[in-house]
Order: structure tokens, then sequence, then C-alpha cells
């Protein structure tokens, strides 16, 4: 699968994002603690764009009057109609069997290992003292 | 829950509504707080510095519910030069009016909403302004745009002054009330307000919201936004009901409802049920002539925004041929949080021909522009 270097990781810190586009198509990438994942920027309901979404957590609850807020940080709400979604898995929480947002896998490569290729950096200058944010598409 | 998912193309957002479209339910928003200053006197500017628009409902501060997003808004929707989101005309051409092909879009401002005002000279004085406000600050500067006239609406007598004085003015295609009146919107003392419409042969159009200083639901209030946004039906039903069974549409026989952001999947129900009503008690009702079901297919219509969403879509396809397909008109509700996206929205697939009721006809037919 094509690699693509789309940021250097000082760009996104914890909990930050960057929007970025690859292949004709609008990539958001996230920083969760250090894990890095990549959303298409369209939800799947009505198109909304993912970027300006507010990340958030599972609100959840066994009975009524005990509330759980679980995975701080990891879950996103469309910035339209609030549908959530997994940053981890694109999945929808209101319907995970069915609705999920195209996902990427990200990781963080060195600039020495990276300037061996193949890779794409066509939004990146790639140089060996620094680490990247790759994502497969 | 709609179980079906449109595909995640990445088509060009310039291009994706090849139909020019109507709007039926655009929210222009202030862009502070003295936004109306220069369309208010000075008596008015200072008592709204000093005491501000008190709603008729106990939570003073603010909604009795809250919204599902800040500013009850898409997140996306606050101008780049500031202001709240549906402030900036600039900007509602770039987002909305634009790439969604909007021919004609009706203008619903309803906050502030000076029907729900306990002062009722403040009311007159700030629905006048409001009015000012969108001739010279909207629909002056947009021919897409149309505006709604805003009325003090718990007075009737002032209330079809400020009809009459803007009537024939061809900015404005509509009369704009909020659906929580104080008393259920069939009784005398709004009659007035109808009978202006109907001389100015402008549609009467009911928003859901407002605070009529009633419990939202008629058990009292709820713990819920969701049941204020599910409820929003209920009270269109016994506002509906009301207008009927008094005998509104047959005193005044001109006269059209539009209903705003209340849903529609419910209206066969209630027109079957009132019929059955109406069969066995005629007598307590005498000024009813016709069964009700056919009193609101002649005189009421509804904006599609936010659709009910059946599990299989052909069911919402029966309630629109129950409802008539000359009836529903299409609203995107910008640039509140529940707006629909006019090329994504509408789940099911319709003919030309009730494609083009929908998204344009029946606007242009009911607002008569």
């Amino acid at each position: 699968m094509p690699r693509h270097v789309v940021a250097t990781i000082d760009e996104i810190p914890p909990g930050e994002r960057k929007l970025v586009t690859v292949e004709g198509r609008e990539i958001v990438v996230f920083n969760l603690d250090g894990d890095y994942v990549g959303l298409l920027n369209r939800c799947p309901h009505q198109g909304g764009r993912m970027c300006d979404g507010v990340v958030t957590a599972l609100i959840t609850s066994d009975e009524p009057g005990k509330i759980k807020y679980d995975r701080p940080g990891e879950i996103i709400r469309c910035p339209w109609h609030g549908w959530f979604f997994d940053l981890r898995t694109g999945q929808s929480w209101g319907e995970p069997d069915r609705i999920k947002t195209r996902h990427y896998d990200a990781a963080v490569a060195d600039g020495r290992d990276l300037v061996q290729g193949p890779y794409q950096a066509e939004l990146v200058d790639v140089t060996t003292d620094q680490a990247y944010v790759v994502i497969e598409t | 829950m709609n179980i079906h998912v449109n595909p995640a193309d990445a088509t060009k957002r310039d291009s994706r509504v090849g139909l020019a479209i109507a709007d039926g339910d655009i929210h222009p928003g202030l862009k502070d707080a003295k936004a109306l200053h220069p369309y208010l006197a000075k008596r008015w500017q200072d008592h709204l510095d000093t005491y501000g628009l008190i709603p008729r409902h106990a939570y003073q501060a603010g909604p009795a519910y809250p919204k599902g997003n800040p500013d009850a808004s898409r997140r996306d929707a606050y101008p780049p030069e500031g202001g709240k989101p549906g402030s900036s005309l600039s900007f509602m051409r770039a987002q909305h009016l634009d790439p969604n092909n909007v021919e004609l879009g009706i203008l619903n401002p309803i906050a502030p909403t000076p029907g729900n005002a306990q002062n009722p000279d403040l009311a007159v004085a700030m629905s006048r302004a409001l009015n000012e406000w969108q001739i010279a600050e909207w629909t002056s500067q947009e021919p897409r745009l149309k505006g709604s006239i805003i009325p003090p609406y718990e007075d009737g007598a002032e209330s079809a002054k400020e009809i009459e004085h803007w009537a024939g003015h061809p900015d404005f295609v509509q009369v704009l009330l909020l659906s929580r009146t104080c008393e259920p919107l069939g009784r005398r003392r709004y009659w007035p307000i109808f009978e202006a419409c109907a001389n100015a042969n402008l549609p009467l159009a009911i928003h859901a919201f407002g605070y009529g200083g009633n419990p939202i639901t008629s058990g009292g209030w709820p713990s819920f936004y969701i049941e204020e946004m599910s409820g929003h039906s209920q009270c269109c039903q016994a506002l509906l009901a009301s207008v009927v069974l008094e005998g509104v549409f047959e005193r005044f026989p001109n006269f059209k409802m539009i209903l705003v952001e209340a849903g529609f999947a419910w209206l066969p129900a209630l027109a079957w049920r009132l019929d059955k009503h109406w069969e066995k008690l005629r007598s307590e009702i005498p000024h009813l002539k016709r069964p009700p079901s056919e009193v609101i297919r002649e005189h009421v219509w509804l904006t599609t925004q936010p659709m009910e969403e059946p599990d299989q879509r052909r069911h919402l396809m029966d309630t629109w041929d129950w409802i008539g397909h000359d009836r529903l008109i299409f609203a995107t509700d910008y640039p509140h949080w529940d707006y629909d996206e006019p090329a994504e929205a509408l789940p099911i697939r319709l003919d030309d021909d009730s494609r083009a009721k929908l998204f344009r006809e029946n606007a242009r037919s009911v607002y008569g522009c």
C-alpha cells in the first residue's frame, strides 16, 4: 500500500490534528497521545467535514443514574449532527455494524529510514534529522 | 435510525446540487447584542441594555433546555470575520446559498423572538426592528432571500398592525410565529393575526420552539433536550388541532399555514384521529363543516427538516403519499446543528415531478414568488 509522509511529528502534538490531501482525498490526521490515526474528512451520514469535529469520550451507562466516561480523547463527533465515531477504528457508535467512516493506518517513521524510500512526500520535505507521520492509503 | 449510508464520494462541493432549490428554513442571526439598536428607538435601546429581553418562561438566563451544539449550530458555521452562526450574509452565501444552489431562501429569524417577550411594548418595538433589519441587512442585499414578518404575536391587535404595515412588501413572503404560544393557537385572541395574514395573502409559518410560559409537554417539564426535540411534533399536533377545530379556516377560507421544523410523518395519523372523533362529536363544534383531514389537506404545508427516519425508507414515502406531494417544502435549517444537506438528506429517490415539487415548486406556490 502506498505510504505518504503527511507531517513532521512536531506539527501534530498530542490531542491535535492536521488536515491533509492525499491522492485527492482530504484526510484528518490525529495524534491520540502518541498514536497517530487518519480519518476521511467526510462524515458518511451527510458529509460534514470531520476536521471541524469535537473530540470527546464514550459516555455510557449500565443503568440509570450510573454514568461512565471512557476513552477520553478517542471519540470524535461530526460538527453537524454530532454522530460519534471511534478515532481508532472509524466505526460509528450509533450503528457500528453498518456505519463507519474511512480510516487510515498511520505510523511514525524516522527520516533516516524514509529517505531510502519508497514513500510519497508531496506534503512534507523529508530530512534525516526529523521523525514523520506516515499514513497508508 | 436510518440504516442506509450515503457513499463517501468526494464530489466537489460547488457542483453537488444541480437543481436550483428553495429552502424553507434559514436562520439569520444578530451579529451581537446591539445589532438591532439601529432599528430601535433610544428608549428601547436603553431598555435592552438595562433589562434585556426576558422571555415568558422560568429559566430566565437562557433556553430551558440545552442544544445539540453551542449556539444550536453547525460547528463549521461561525463566520471567519467573527460573530454568531448565521450573522454574516457573505459567509451564508459562500457556505450555503452558492454551493447548494439555493434560488429562494426563506429567512426565519427566531432569536430573539419578540413574541416571547414578557414586556408587551418591547415586543412591539423589537418586532418592527427585526422586520426593518431583515430588509436593510438581508433581503435588500441578496435577492435570493425573502423575509418573514415578525409580529408581537401574543398581542393580536398589535400583530395585525405590524402585518398590515408590511403587507404588499415584496421582500416578505410569510408571517412567522413560534409554536409554543401562551394559549392554544386556535383561540380567538390570535384571530387578528389570521385575518391580517388572509387579507395580505401571506401564509403563516409556525416554527417549532418558543416560550409561552407553559410546560413544554402536557405532562409537565421533561428532563432532556431529546424530549424537547421530539416533543415539537406533539406541540404542533395540539396547535394544528386547535386551529382546525376552532374554525379558523372556516372563518378565513384563504388562510394558509406552514409548519416548520416539527416533522411531518405524524400528520396523517392526527388527521385520521380527528376525523374519527369529528364524525361523532360534530354537535360540539358545529362551525366545522368538513372532516378535519379535508381542512388540513387544503390549508396546511410542512417543511421537511428534520425528517423522521424509518428503518425502511419506503415507509417515509408512504407518509409523503398520504400527506400529498404538493404539501412538503424542502428546508435545511441552516446554520443549525441538525441541518439537512440538500444533496444528501433525502432518504428516498423521487421521480422528477415529485422532486421538482419538493425542492422548488411547492415553495414557489405557497410563498407566491
